[in-house]
């Protein structure tokens, strides 16, 4: 029973820090930005030098962990800031659909640049080792990552809300997301605005390959795309633009494909994610903006 | 509104002017003639070539032309951006796979299926038009529940239905074969039925696009408060669009399964919804040619990087592109149309004879 509290809150985690990135870029852009996935694979890749072996060649990870994270999240914010200004900068007057596809686009140069450097052969690679033996809590074992995760992420979260609650910074990037033209004729600078989004998207597309590749132990160029499928999910079911919601329904997400792959009976266990989709389409019919809606994302007259 | 009522109002008002029948139609079909001449000229110029690989290439280009012009249909009419209609793709093929393989073959690898199915042996045509109709009826259902939402809502709504055929078409293994792939299929090799059914679906999008609800549709699309004040019933046009949409689709995907011979459920999923999505962004979402373009440029561009990455001889030596260098220049020649024409590269409007006319 506490396995399964742990195991979906540990999945929930991991989309919800993924729908989180998806969600600070659309408050302040409208941009549903599909590089996303790549990124996360081009932080963890990051660490590895180009070969095409399976066993990976490990250069940065072999840093001491206080400084391997910090790297980590450096180059998934570098990464997202220099995508924000070679490609996204001009695409700010695009509609919604235009800039998904460039996106897309951009995701696909990644991933392409990824795979030209290391080919598509998954690799193994142990990232932090230490965190991989079992622990024992109120009688259930558990590997210690597991819980690391989960403590990562709440700290995430709450280091982000009193980021966003109480800094200048953060009241100006809630300021944008709410209403932009109004925010910037008050004095809010739309670049940096948007670049703190970008950064800040990208040091959690970091976290998230920190933590899927430990997780995983191994990489490969396609990982990001599983989970991004599910934050991207998660952040229209939570509301769009709404981070509070994407956080809600990331978590609600990985309760749900945990609880399905219990619950339901072991002849329609391989359609579990068609359940879970289905579960989807119908929170949408019921709130079709969002569990949270945002303020501002209202469509006006 | 009475007849007492209807008397009192000015002539203007209380006759207006009829326009004359199938105006609209006259002075639109040019486009779909047009881009069906510039459809069958690239297949006469392949056949009179007569060389296989281009042959099979063209054969490529076709499949996506139905498959765009499908796209276009609820897309570019609605407005709403569908990531799900591949999975009608997905249905058409295997329908269209179920329909022609030869019956022995079928009680070995997929015993699971009906027993008229596991008789049915069918010409490739007329499986082609049953495949549509089945996806076509199975996007009438899902549209029936989807088409109450708009926005972001519904494009995310399309996406769970596409995952949810692609969960299940890669695990019911008596029926589709799960992931492992459904060979068999009988293939086609000559191009004209995939022109020809190119042109049948541009010329069912120019049917739809002037049509009474096709034109409803537009104006929902373009202001949805007036339209929907005006009396246009959004989620019934919409429902029309997604149906006749999800048949093309479904053609496509039958059209698929013959040219290569094989499906798998992997086929139809991501790989191709960003590529057909993006031919028609690229295109221009609002407009039938830019779909057909849209699909000509871009297979045109990647079969050029193709041929570059395979080698080209220059004088003693042969340049050759590093391997994944083609889908990088892709997706970097993709950025750059969109950002000087974010509108794709038609725009919103369609070829015509004489000059470029908006599309009303």
């Amino acid at each position: 029973m506490l396995q399964i509290v742990f195991d979906s809150l540990s999945l929930g985690s991991l989309y919800a820090l993924g729908a989180l990135g998806i969600a600070l870029i659309f408050g302040v852009m409208r941009l549903v930005n599909f590089a996303h996935g790549d990124v996360i694979a081009f932080s963890i890749f990051a660490l590895l030098w180009p070969s095409t072996d399976a066993l990976a060649i490990v250069f940065a990870g072999q840093l001491p962990w206080y400084l391997l994270i910090p790297f980590v999240l450096l180059i998934g914010a570098g990464l997202s800031v220099l995508c924000e200004i070679v490609v996204f900068r001009r695409f700010r007057r695009a509609s919604p659909a235009t800039m998904m596809i460039a996106s897309f686009a951009l995701g696909f140069v990644i991933r392409y640049f990824l795979l030209m450097l290391f080919t598509s052969r998954p690799k193994s690679i142990s990232l932090l080792p230490m965190l991989s033996q079992p622990v024992e809590i109120f009688g259930a074992r558990l590997p210690l990552l597991q819980l690391i995760t989960i403590i990562a992420t709440v700290i995430i979260l709450v280091g982000l809300t009193l980021f966003l609650r109480r800094t200048r910074f953060g009241l100006e990037m809630r300021a944008a997301a709410e209403n932009f033209s109004m925010a910037r004729m008050l004095g809010v600078r739309a670049n940096r605005v948007i670049m703190g989004a970008f950064a800040l998207s990208g040091a959690l597309a970091g976290a998230i390959a920190m933590i899927f590749g430990s997780q995983t132990g191994t990489v490969d160029i396609q990982m990001g795309a599983s989970i991004m499928l599910m934050a991207f999910i998660a952040t229209v079911i939570g509301g769009l633009g709404s981070l509070a919601g994407a956080v809600l329904a990331g978590f609600l997400l990985g309760a749900a494909s945990v609880i399905m792959q219990v619950v339901l009976p072991v002849d329609a266990r391989p359609f579990r994610d068609a359940f879970v989709y289905g579960a989807v389409i119908l929170v949408l019919l019921f709130r079709p903006q969002g569990l949270i809606a945002a303020r501002g994302t209202k469509e006006r007259v | 509104m009475t007849d007492a009522s209807l008397s009192t109002l000015p002539e203007t008002l209380a006759n207006p002017r009829k326009p004359a029948p199938f105006a609209l139609a006259r002075k639109t079909i040019i486009t779909p003639i047009l881009l069906s001449l510039l459809v069958l000229a690239i297949a006469a110029l392949t056949v009179m070539l007569g060389s296989r690989p281009f042959n099979q290439a063209m054969i490529d280009i076709m499949v996506r032309v139905v498959l765009v012009v499908g796209l276009y249909i609820f897309i570019g009419n609605s407005g709403v951006l569908s990531f799900g209609h591949i999975g009608f793709t997905c249905l058409g093929a295997y329908a269209a796979a179920w329909l022609t393989i030869n019956p022995l073959m079928k009680k070995a690898s997929l015993p699971g299926l009906p027993s008229f199915l596991l008789e049915a042996r069918l010409p490739y045509w007329q499986s082609a038009i049953i495949a549509a109709l089945f996806a076509g009826f199975a996007a009438l259902i899902f549209g029936k529940v989807l088409m109450r939402l708009s926005g972001i809502a519904a494009s995310i709504a399309t996406f769970a239905v596409l995952a949810m055929i692609n969960t299940i078409y890669s695990n019911w293994e008596s029926v589709t074969g799960a992931t492992s792939s459904v060979v068999g299929i009988p293939i086609v090799r000559t191009l004209w039925p995939y022109a020809g059914a190119a042109v049948v679906a541009i010329f069912i999008a120019w049917g739809h696009a002037i049509s009474r609800s096709g034109l409803a549709l537009r104006a929902a699309r373009d202001e949805p408060t007036a339209a929907a004040a005006s009396g246009v019933d959004i989620p019934r046009e919409r429902l029309v669009a997604f149906t006749i949409s999800g048949a093309i689709m479904g053609l496509g995907g039958a059209a698929m399964a013959h040219s290569i011979g094989v499906v798998t459920p992997d086929t139809f999923y991501l790989g191709l919804t960003f590529i057909t999505l993006s031919m028609l962004v690229v295109g221009g979402m609002g407009s039938l040619s830019g779909a057909v373009i849209g699909v000509l440029l871009l297979s045109a561009l990647i079969q050029a990087l193709r041929w570059l990455e395979a080698g080209v001889p220059l004088g003693s030596t042969t340049f050759a592109l590093p391997k994944g260098l083609q889908e990088i220049a892709l997706g970097v020649i993709m950025i750059v149309i969109l950002a000087l024409r974010p509108a794709g590269l038609i725009g919103n409007r369609e070829i015509t004879l004489f000059r470029v006319n908006r599309n009303k």
